[in-house]
């Protein structure tokens, strides 16, 4: 670097790039606030959804699978499978865990009574229609 | 010279004046917190090879342990070992920068304890009840900001973490404010406060799926790819005036110039995790320019690394340490930069957002950007605080042998993830009939298999670096 470009100019560089970026940051997350309505599916998050993504966080369901493509990479993605599998075979799903097959990657046995097990699929119908710009690519997350 | 047995812990304010290596003797609280990041470092390499092995056998120690469990251990383990890691580094670099001592050792030991404690509760709490007890048992529901990825803790860990970080700010900006005031130790500052009130946002869990996502990120993203690499910067710097003598100024210039491009990229870079959970699509163009305008920091720290030791003014007999500091430069910029770039544009992400691709980027990143600064500034740090310039040649040549099997192990296990991932995709994701997820996954088991390989040459080059702790022998560094 040359000696003419001194350390107070990079310093100045710093305050002033991270300052202008942030309010930029700010204010994109404005916008996007603004925005979110239209796409959040805020509408149908009910008292039933609230307690779905209690249980959803208690039992560490991200620890294992993705929910919209966040989590881990262990189990399906479950962003989407509402669709992929309907409201029946998730609970039998559930309420049917370790499958116990040997070598197979095992899910756990959550205990889960009906009403948490509707209040859990209540929640996944909900993330299931949050507009994510068409992802997953197909059905199969 | 240096004797090499003083190996044992010198509490400060004892005879750890007896410490001829330290400028100031409070810097010695720095050690427990090294050794304490270490002892952490070996337990998450223990569950990522359980994980690594459930990945093939699934029903491996089910149900003792299943795999979400040992996946918070792993990747927890990770962040408090780091975060030990990056205090010990704020309590060794910030007296020295400041030419006076730490404003209070004593509760700089204390917090330790706390720290150390409460992780250790937290994590028999993950392995000893199932997590929905846990999360009763802490109160949860008073606050629930449980069960999202890394941020599992329990609320009252959450909240010990925040009073931990509090008291060490606080002990380290009272040093600062009563001492001499360096860019070094003004950037490690900031960094460690950006920490600390980026951390705040774990707090916020609203009902909203979309904005829990948006906000979940200012603490992960922010923290790696924002403040993280000042503390980062900061550390590389510290160790480099140290081991190369190069004059102040040429490097406080770099490390600057490398934070400013850092946070100009990195801040609306955080749009690269905006694409697909719900937010406006213009987050597509936003995140895509400036994430893919991220690798230029990262580069920017392998050319000063490299740059810095080839200007050297003096050859420090710790070779072992300047071997970290150079790796460190390439491999963040490696797991970071390029593995980064690799998924960054939405293109790309849309096919491969939560894949394999994803957890091979997130191990080089971590290994080669975190875990390597916190390990150079150990390997720089630690024979001074046992008393002696560098260690002796023996345990240098240990030491090395440990950094080039951890390394390229990390390599290869990114370079299976990536083989990995990219089947994945290819399967589950591309084509008129896409594979079921796990039917996809029992086709790519072979690399798994290949991965916890090379996951054990990695635990084996971690045992190395321990014993390098206890080779004993003359002084005098390797050639
Ligand atoms: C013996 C070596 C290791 C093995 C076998 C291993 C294995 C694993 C596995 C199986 C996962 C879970 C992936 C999933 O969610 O499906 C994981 C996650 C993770 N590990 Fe490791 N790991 C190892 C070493 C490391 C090291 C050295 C680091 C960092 C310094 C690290 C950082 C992480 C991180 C950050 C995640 C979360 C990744 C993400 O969310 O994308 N691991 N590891
Ligand atoms: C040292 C710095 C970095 C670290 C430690 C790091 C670590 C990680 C981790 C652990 C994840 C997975 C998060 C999750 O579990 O959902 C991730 C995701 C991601 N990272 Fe990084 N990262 C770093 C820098 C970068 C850079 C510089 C770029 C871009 C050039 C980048 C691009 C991405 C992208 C696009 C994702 C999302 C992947 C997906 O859609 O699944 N990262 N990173
Ligand atoms: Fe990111």
């Amino acid at each position: 670097m040359s000696a003419s470009f001194t350390k107070s100019t990079a310093r100045n560089i710093f305050y002033g790039g991270a300052v202008f970026f942030f309010l930029l940051f700010l204010a994109l997350t404005f916008d996007t606030t603004q925005a979110l309505p239209k796409r959040d599916n805020r509408a149908n998050l009910t008292e039933q959804v609230a307690r779905g993504k209690n249980i959803w966080e208690t039992r560490n369901c991200i620890g294992c699978h993705t929910l919209l493509g966040e989590g881990a990479y262990f189990a399906p993605e479950l962003g989407n499978v509402y669709q992929r599998r309907g409201p029946e075979f998730i609970k039998a799903w559930i309420k049917g865990q370790p499958t116990g097959a040997p070598g197979r990657r095992q899910m756990p046995q959550f205990h889960l009574n009906d009403g948490e097990l509707e209040d859990l699929v209540a929640f996944l119908k909900y993330a299931s229609e949050i507009d994510t710009n068409h992802w997953p690519p197909n059905i199969e997350g | 010279m240096t004797t090499a047995a003083t190996a044992t812990l010198v509490p400060p304010g004892d005879d750890a004046s007896a410490n001829v290596q330290l400028k100031y003797r409070s810097q010695a609280v720095a050690k427990p917190y090294f050794i304490a990041a270490i002892g952490l470092f070996v337990g998450q390499i223990i569950f990522g090879l359980v994980m690594g092995l459930q990945y093939v056998i699934g029903d491996f120690l089910f149900p003792e342990i299943p795999f979400n469990v040992a996946r918070m251990v792993h990747t927890n383990l990770l962040i408090v070992w780091l975060l030990f890691g990056f205090m010990g580094a704020g309590y060794y670099l910030i007296p020295e920068e400041a030419e006076r001592e730490l404003h209070s050792p004593k509760l700089a030991l204390v917090a330790f304890w706390v720290f150390l404690i409460a992780g250790a509760l937290t994590i028999v709490g993950y392995l000893a009840v199932p997590y929905a007890t846990l999360a009763r048992l802490t109160g949860n529901d008073i606050l629930p900001t449980m069960g999202r990825e890394f941020l599992e803790q329990p609320t009252i860990t959450k909240v010990g973490i925040v009073v931990v970080a509090l008291t060490f700010l606080y002990n380290l900006s009272l040093t600062v404010l009563k001492g001499r005031k360096t860019t070094i130790s003004l950037v490690m500052m900031l960094g460690l406060w950006g920490l600390a009130i980026f951390f705040l946002f774990s707090f916020y869990n609203p009902t909203n799926l979309v904005l829990d996502k948006y906000y979940w990120w200012w603490v992960v993203h922010l923290w790696v790819e924002g403040v993280w690499e000042l503390i980062m910067g900061a550390m590389l710097a510290f160790v480099l005036v140290k081991v190369t003598g190069v004059d102040r100024e040429v490097i406080e210039k770099w490390l600057y110039l490398i934070i400013a491009m850092t946070l100009i990229t990195g801040i609306i870079g955080t749009g690269h995790h905006y694409f697909w959970i719900g937010t406006p699509a213009y987050w597509q163009v936003w995140g895509s320019v400036f994430s893919a305008l991220e690798p230029v920091p990262f580069f920017m720290m392998t050319m000063f690394a490299f740059n810095m030791v080839n200007r050297r003014r003096r050859d420090h007999p710790n070779k072992a340490a300047v071997l970290w500091a150079l790796g460190t430069g390439v491999m963040a910029f490696l797991g970071a930069g390029v593995w980064g770039f690799l998924h960054t544009l939405a293109p790309v992400n849309y096919l491969t957002h939560g894949t394999q691709i994803t957890a091979s980027h997130g191990h080089m990143a971590f290994y080669g950007a975190y875990a390597m600064v916190v390990i150079t500034m150990i390997s720089y740090a630690m024979p001074l605080l046992r008393g002696r310039e560098a260690n002796g040649n023996r345990a240098q040549v240990v030491e090395m042998w440990s950094f080039w099997l951890m390394t390229v192990s990390m390599v290869f296990i990114t370079l299976f993830l990536t083989a990995a991932g990219i089947l994945q995709v290819w399967m589950q994701r591309m084509g008129d009939s896409p594979l079921p997820f796990m039917v996809a996954q029992e086709k790519i088991a072979f690399f798994y298999w290949l991965r916890e390989a090379a996951g054990v040459v990695f635990f084996i080059g971690l045992v190395l670096y321990i014993v390098s702790f206890f080779v004993t022998g003359k002084s005098r560094a390797p050639r």
